[in-house]
């Protein structure tokens, strides 16, 4: 066991993690040491190469593939420098005011994080794409929903340079997505923040934080750890944990936080999503361009739901679709005509749905799908394929549909649909990228797991920073709040700083 | 244009013994073929690439999936013989067809997840191919809009 120590060990380097480093690097001017421990690679530039398979295989935890407890949703999250940052669209909204003001976290206002938010819009370089790079993929989404009288809007998205390779979710090629890897982590950097890559941190006990780092294994991407492969025992005088949903709540249950903690794991959502395909008689632009310009949230309250435009790949799209055989088949060949809609589920806070951890100590995520969740994947699919109709496709894949092609002459069978879906857990392909709660901000220990600093309740020298704070769904891309409350926690790290350290 | 991309086969050089998928190849392509009746127009070294990104993505899940994957695919081959007479990989297209859809829309859950991890897997192994993702059309270019406006 090799043994080192530092004043603040920062856990996770995404966009929690990496704002925190930032945030907390005026620290290391004062001869304060400060490390971030990354259980991913950190990837070189021209590693980042558009392909599918090795792509998620080097930037997701499981290659993308999660699985849930009940096996029947597969969970999306980043496992390298720059954590999730490197691998979502850029999409970067304020958080709802009607959203946070639900939450009534005591402490938590709109204002102050709303605040927080725009600092980073500011940072980010978060903006509208021009309308000469929005591909058709996008304009036909824009088309069906003003067709239809829908309020769709823009996303603002963090880009600088952007050539449109469409990669965003196998990490830009092009490194124009100004996630913390590209701003954040390098600045950290610079002020004297170490950065640890390939370091997993097993527990944490009484100030000190215990890890392992790996060999970069023959043939995988990525650099070499900063640090000799092994077992290490890290003292620190303050732990910020910036896991994620998944990871942060294994950690401190692993930790044996638990048992003072009962609430720590619970609250999760995620915003459980899938894809609805529709096929155009004509080529489109879609495999170019960025690939989640617009969305619609005008549902969201009413029927649980957000539609999103997006662009997969080859086999995330094979995958997505139901069934097999030879329609399946003549559809994937049907790629270059292809528009796609993500369908996300407004989920809420839900007893069962839960994070805790197996026997050899991995993250267990249980989840299953609420009433309000299927009535928004439900109507969300409907509604894109009316949508897509509207915009001229020939047919649709509807997966909720018993017949899941749907012909644009049957586009007024859509509605009935709805009377008898046909949604069965484990035929459909449902994933999530929204993962939230685990570790909710609250009053005290009966009813979350920090305070609205991100306190640990009850241990001082503990921090949470990441979207496992949310006490509930988001109800949008949650990238910018997590920003914001990642903030508000190194502000509170750098107050306490003076008692703690 | 650019030239279609050539398949990296990171598994190829597994050792029989790691392999998940020997023992029960000839059902585990029996079923690729009737998910994706494409992969009938594989070679020897086209399956090869497509077991290849399988077994790289069975490596990471624990050993007691690999053999719930095994005893999945030997109960697809022995599921048909009460109703057909024959085993899984002896039956035609459509009937092929028929099991696997009883599979996909079983009352069970667990039945209808096992069915769905195996589709996944065979989908990934056809549409992971780079080669696979060419043929149906899917041609990204870093270089974006650049590259298609030439």
């Amino acid at each position: 066991m090799k043994r080192c120590s530092y004043d603040i060990v920062i856990i996770g380097s995404g966009a929690g993690g990496g704002t925190v480093a930032q945030e907390l690097s005026s620290l290391c001017r004062d001869s304060v040491r400060v490390a971030v421990l990354e259980k991913g690679p950190k990837l070189r530039d021209e590693e980042f190469t558009g392909r599918e398979v090795e792509m998620a295989t080097a930037l997701y935890e499981d290659g993308g593939g999660f699985l849930t407890a009940e096996q029947t949703m597969t969970l999306a999250f980043g496992s390298a420098y720059g954590g999730s940052t490197v691998v979502y669209t850029g999409t970067s909204l304020l958080p709802p005011q009607r959203v946070l003001e639900r939450w009534n976290v005591p402490g938590l206002s709109f204002a102050d994080v709303e605040q927080r938010a725009r600092k980073y819009v500011a940072e980010n370089n978060v903006h509208l794409l021009e309308e000469s790079l929005l591909n058709e993929n996008n304009r036909l989404f824009v088309a069906g929903c003003r067709q239809l009288g829908y309020r769709v809007q823009q996303f603002p998205v963090n880009l600088k340079g952007c050539r449109g390779s469409s990669l965003c979710n196998l990490g830009c090629p092009n490194q124009a997505k100004q996630g913390t890897n590209r701003l954040q982590l390098p600045r950290a950097e610079q002020n004297g923040v170490e950065v640890v890559t390939r370091c997993e941190v097993q527990r944490i006990e009484n100030k000190k934080v215990f890890a392992r780092v790996s060999d970069k294994a023959e043939g995988s991407k990525g650099e070499a750890s900063s640090w000799e492969a092994g077992d290490y025992e890290i003292d620190a005088t303050a732990v910020v944990v910036c896991g994620g949903a998944v990871n942060s709540p294994a950690l401190l249950l692993r930790s044996g936080f638990g048992r003072s903690l009962p609430r720590l794991g619970r609250g999760f959502t995620c915003h459980p999503a899938f894809i609805m395909v529709a096929e155009h008689d004509r080529p489109i632009t879609n495999a170019v361009g960025h690939p989640k310009s617009f969305y619609l949230d005008q549902f969201a309250e009413s029927d649980h739901f957000l539609l999103e435009t997006c662009m997969y790949f080859p086999f995330t799209t094979a995958k997505a679709m139901v069934g097999f055989g030879g329609e399946h088949s003549r559809l994937m060949r049907a790629f270059p005509r292809l528009q796609m809609i993500l369908v996300l589920a407004c989920d809420e806070v839900n007893e069962h749905n839960r994070v805790t951890i197996g026997g050899d100590g991995r993250p267990v995520v249980h989840y299953r799908f609420t009433r309000e969740a299927i009535h928004g994947l439900v109507r969300g699919a409907i509604t894109s394929a009316k949508i897509s109709f509207a915009a001229g496709a020939v047919r649709a894949h509807v997966p909720v549909s018993h017949s899941p092609t749907i012909e644009r002459a049957d586009a007024g069978r859509l509605d009935l649909i709805a009377q008898n879906p046909d949604f069965k857990p484990g035929k459909l392909s449902i994933s999530s990228a929204h993962l939230q709660g685990g570790c909710a901000m609250g009053t005290g220990p009966t009813d979350s797991v920090t305070d609205s600093y991100g306190r640990v309740h009850g241990v001082p020298w503990l921090y949470v920073a990441d979207s496992s704070l949310f006490p509930n769904s988001l109800e949008i891309n949650p990238y910018l709040t997590i920003m914001a409350l990642a903030d508000r926690v190194a502000e509170t790290v750098r107050k306490d700083a003076r008692a703690l350290l | 244009m650019p030239a279609a991309p050539r398949a990296t086969m990171p598994g190829a050089t597994m050792e029989k013994s790691q392999s998940v998928l020997a023992p029960v190849r000839a059902i585990f392509r029996a079923v690729v073929v009737t998910v994706v009746p494409d992969a009938k127009q594989l070679d020897e070294s086209g399956w090869r690439a497509l077991e290849a990104l399988v077994e790289d993505a069975l490596a990471i899940r624990p050993p007691a999936l690999h053999r719930q994957l095994q005893l999945f695919l030997r109960v697809i081959e022995w599921l048909p013989v009460v109703r057909y007479g024959r085993k899984f990989t002896a039956l035609g297209d459509e009937q092929r067809s028929r099991i696997l859809l009883y599979l996909q829309d079983h009352p069970v859950e667990r039945i209808r997840c096992g069915f769905w991890g195996l589709r996944t897997l065979a989908l990934l192994g056809y549409y992971g191919r780079p080669e696979a993702a060419y043929a149906i059309g899917y041609r990204p270019d870093a270089r974006g809009w650049e590259a298609m406006r030439r």
